[in-house]
């Protein structure tokens, strides 16, 4: 199978990869997916008083496609408020990334790992965590 | 000079030996008879071709040429051999032993087997890819028609104690296949000295052509049939028909000669190349080797690099063609069954690459696949969440994953 251009792009030159302190209160983390399933997306975010994602990193076991549509995630999420975050959705994803549908699960993890980093936010700072759809994968 | 990508999968397929080619040129120009006219020169010229090829197939497995039926392939010996036991010996029973790192090949057909009717013994392997002997004589009953036991893994090259079971088969009186797709051509393999009563193998394993192969069934002691599973115009002793392939079987023969004279020299040069590139790569970190070392073809090796995704790893590693037992692309999303029936869990099948080596492989190559890996590896882990927890010494199985 040949992946696009744009997730070589990212596998080869991945955004954001690295770690932030999960300790800060600013700072979300989500950790999605089961090494059983080959793949495992930790996405977290920071976020500053105005509610802005001021940094996003990421580190992911998986196919080149996952590895890009998380890198993809955090360029995504920097710059953008956490409310405007939860809109991403993984359709976007496989839409950028013109991921081939036996790939759409790597795009639905990304969307999982944004929204479980948000939520962690959330519950750090006083606010009650968001109901997520049941994951649908 | 290295030519990209560099080719290390040749469990898959090998390339066709130049000097296969040479002999098989003639037959796709203008020796192009069908073997089976009888009456003028283009058939006998076909059918003397196709009766050499039997000989130069014989010789390299110790048997006759007249047991040796021409088939598309192993899949389809596989095939004929199972189906075409169980519809001749019928009245005798129906049960079949086989094992669970058994190629598709055989796997489908047995499961083909158990909805028509007939009894199917999947015997399990330990850790190190082998059956157990003892299971394997408890597992026949008075029913048992035949044991058709691989005589080396695909995924991970274990040759499984072909004389130990054979003799167990004729200790009970049971017919005994062996699908030798990897072996014939690799290692020494003789169907008398291992007790082998039908066997399947192909010519692309070795250096031959795709879409030809052959069956091996013993006429004496005992005497061995198959139904044939195709009807038509009574070829290959009325188990196989169809017109033959003239140019594969030639081809098939040349390969199997080339084998006979030099698998010595080709084992000890490229073991040695294979076992340059597990040692090194042995030294990275948390990698592993899938199933056993001692008991395992010459120009194989599969291994694990805990905490990085096979599927990825590939793509990291561009520049070499391997395959992994990440099964990312399938539609199950399931790890390879081999290793998972190896009792490695599925993180470490996602984590897998097979490195399978040719008479052409170059040191060269093996230097930069050694150096491109290693690289890969290392990238990849800086990338995985898994690699940081394992460092940080969490232990892995404490998380509760969200499976998917």
């Amino acid at each position: 199978m040949a992946y696009s251009d744009k997730v070589i792009d990212h596998y080869n030159n991945p955004r954001n990869v690295g770690t932030l302190d999960k300790a800060k209160n600013n700072v979300g983390t989500g950790l999605v997916g089961a090494p059983e399933c080959g793949d495992v997306m930790r996405l977290q975010i920071e976020v500053d008083e105005n509610q802005i994602i001021t940094d996003a990193k990421f580190k992911t076991f998986g196919c080149g496609s996952a590895i890009a549509s998380s890198s993809l995630a955090t360029e995504w999420l920097k710059g953008k408020s956490v409310d405007e975050a939860l809109s991403i959705d993984n359709m976007d994803i496989v839409e950028e990334l013109a991921l081939p549908p036996v790939k759409i699960h790597c795009s639905v993890l990304a969307e999982d790992a944004i929204k479980s980093a948000i939520n962690d936010y959330r519950v750090k700072n006083g606010l009650p965590a968001l109901e997520l759809p049941k994951s649908h994968h | 000079m290295l030519t990209f990508p560099i080719y290390l999968d040749n469990n898959a397929t090998t390339p066709l030996d130049p000097r296969v080619l040479d002999a098989m040129m003639p037959y796709l120009t203008n020796k192009f008879g069908n073997a089976a006219s009888r009456n003028h020169a283009f058939g006998w010229h076909a059918e003397e071709a196709v009766d050499y090829a039997r000989e130069q197939i014989a010789s390299l497995i110790n048997c006759s040429p007249k047991e040796i039926i021409f088939t598309s392939g192993a899949t389809e010996s596989d095939n004929l051999a199972i189906k075409g036991v169980f519809e001749m010996y019928a009245t005798k029973g129906n049960h079949i032993i086989t094992a669970t790192t058994e190629h598709k090949a055989v796997l489908d057909t047995c499961k083909h087997i158990e909805k028509l009717g007939g009894k199917v013994t999947y015997l399990k392997v330990n850790e190190k890819g082998l059956i157990d002997l003892k299971e394997l004589e408890e597992a026949i009953t008075d029913k048992t028609i035949l044991i058709s036991i691989m005589y080396a893994n695909n995924e991970v090259g274990v040759i499984q104690p072909i004389k130990e079971i054979s003799a167990i088969a004729k200790k009970h009186g049971v017919l005994f296949f062996t699908d030798a797709t990897q072996a014939v051509g690799k290692i020494p393999v003789d169907v008398e000295a291992d007790g082998i009563d039908l066997m399947a193998f192909s010519g692309h394993k070795m250096y031959g052509p795709k879409g030809v192969g052959a069956l091996y069934v013993r006429r004496k002691n005992p005497r061995v049939k198959v139904t044939a599973q195709m009807d038509g115009g009574g070829h290959e002793r009325g188990m196989r028909s169809g017109t033959l392939n003239v140019t594969g079987i030639v081809g098939l023969g040349k390969a199997c000669e080339l084998a006979k004279q030099e698998m010595e020299a080709d084992t000890a040069r490229i073991s040695a190349m294979r076992d340059r590139l597990e040692k090194e790569l042995l030294t990275i970190e948390e990698s592993y080797v899938n199933g056993s070392v001692e008991h395992r073809l010459p120009h194989v090796t599969n291994i694990s690099f805990k905490y990085v995704e096979g599927e990825g790893l590939m793509m990291g590693v561009k520049d070499i063609a391997v395959s992994s037992g990440s099964a990312c692309t399938s539609a199950s999303l399931e790890p390879s069954y081999v290793l998972k029936a190896l009792g490695l869990s599925d993180d470490l099948a996602h984590s897998s690459l097979r490195f399978g080596f040719s008479r052409f492989t170059t040191d060269e190559e093996v230097d930069y696949a050694i150096g491109h890996v290693k690289e890969a590896v290392a990238k990849l882990r800086e990338m995985s969440p898994l690699w940081e927890m394992y460092k940080e010494g969490i232990d892995l199985n404490s998380i509760e994953w969200a499976e998917h």
